[in-house]
């Protein structure tokens, strides 16, 4: 077995999240929701401020995932919940764990759980991945 | 409220070219230092022969429109997402992207009355080969719906 079950995943510290990262990932990704970007907007539409995207907190997910699979494993399944919000000045701290191994006739199959939270350990996104080696 | 339907009516498919630029772009915005997005030598002797997308980029891509079907753009929340990869997206090739709205339904929550959307979406190459299977829930609260 590549990897027993329990392994824990290299932890991810991302951020803090400035103000021009979420410009930076609103052109990138083409969400331009104002509710990401302007102060207002966000207040108004009742947010009490700028949040982040949740793609983006998938993103810094994903890279847990990707960089532990490295260049010898297929990214078959990805998946999350998003649970809360981030706003900017909160770091996003990313971790995973192998929940299952399982041999499979395409190759062995690594499945992991993976999960975001802030410095507070407010929970932001819960999710799976599933890796082919 | 959404007309069921819609449910299951898809989207006439868009032709997404996987950019260079956008990808690495896409890499930078998200603080993914990762050579397989950006550097072409390293990509070349890699297994994938060729730089790829990062696995989140597929939801930056262009789904086309599905008649009839209205969204209101404010109070939306993203509830959940997934992919399902066949294969990573390769930068220099296009896919066909379209999308359906899987299923729609109403609950009672600490929000009020939230109706969820559940949209599948799919890439496929020009040769018909499907790459990407995605599912998107999204929320509408009672903001979004007045």
């Amino acid at each position: 077995m590549r990897y027993p079950v329990g392994t824990s995943l290299p932890t991810l510290v991302k951020g803090p999240i400035t103000k021009m990262d979420l410009v930076k990932y609103s052109g990138a990704s083409g969400d331009f929701n104002p509710i990401h970007t302007i102060e207002e907007f966000a207040e108004q539409a009742g947010l009490g401020g700028i949040i982040a995207h949740g793609m983006l907190s998938m993103a810094y997910v994903g890279q847990v995932v990707t960089d532990f699979a490295g260049i010898d494993a297929d990214l078959v399944d990805f998946g999350v919940r998003f649970r809360a919000m981030v706003r900017p000045g909160d770091k996003v701290i990313c971790k995973g764990t192998v929940s299952k191994v399982e041999e499979k006739e395409d190759g062995e199959y690594v499945y992991l759980q993976v999960i975001a939270e802030t410095e507070n350990n407010q929970v932001v996104i819960k999710g799976n991945a599933t890796l082919r080696y | 409220m959404i007309n069921q339907e819609l449910i299951g009516k898809w989207s006439t498919p868009v032709e997404n070219w996987i950019e260079k630029g956008a990808v690495r772009k896409f890499a930078e915005a998200i603080g993914d230092q990762n050579p397989i997005y950006v550097d072409e030598t390293y990509a070349k002797n890699s297994r994938y022969g060729r730089i790829i997308a990062p696995p989140t980029f597929v939801r930056t891509l262009e789904y086309g429109v599905i008649e009839g079907l209205v969204i209101p753009t404010e109070g939306l929340i993203h509830g959940e997402q997934q992919f399902h990869f066949e294969r990573p997206l390769y930068v220099g090739e296009s896919l066909w992207c379209s999308y359906c709205l899987g299923d729609t339904y109403s609950r009672s929550g600490s929000l009020g009355k939230m109706t969820f959307l559940i949209f599948e979406e799919k890439g496929v190459t020009s040769q018909g080969e499907t790459v990407f299977t995605s599912r998107s829930t999204v929320i509408m609260t009672q903001r979004s719906d007045t």
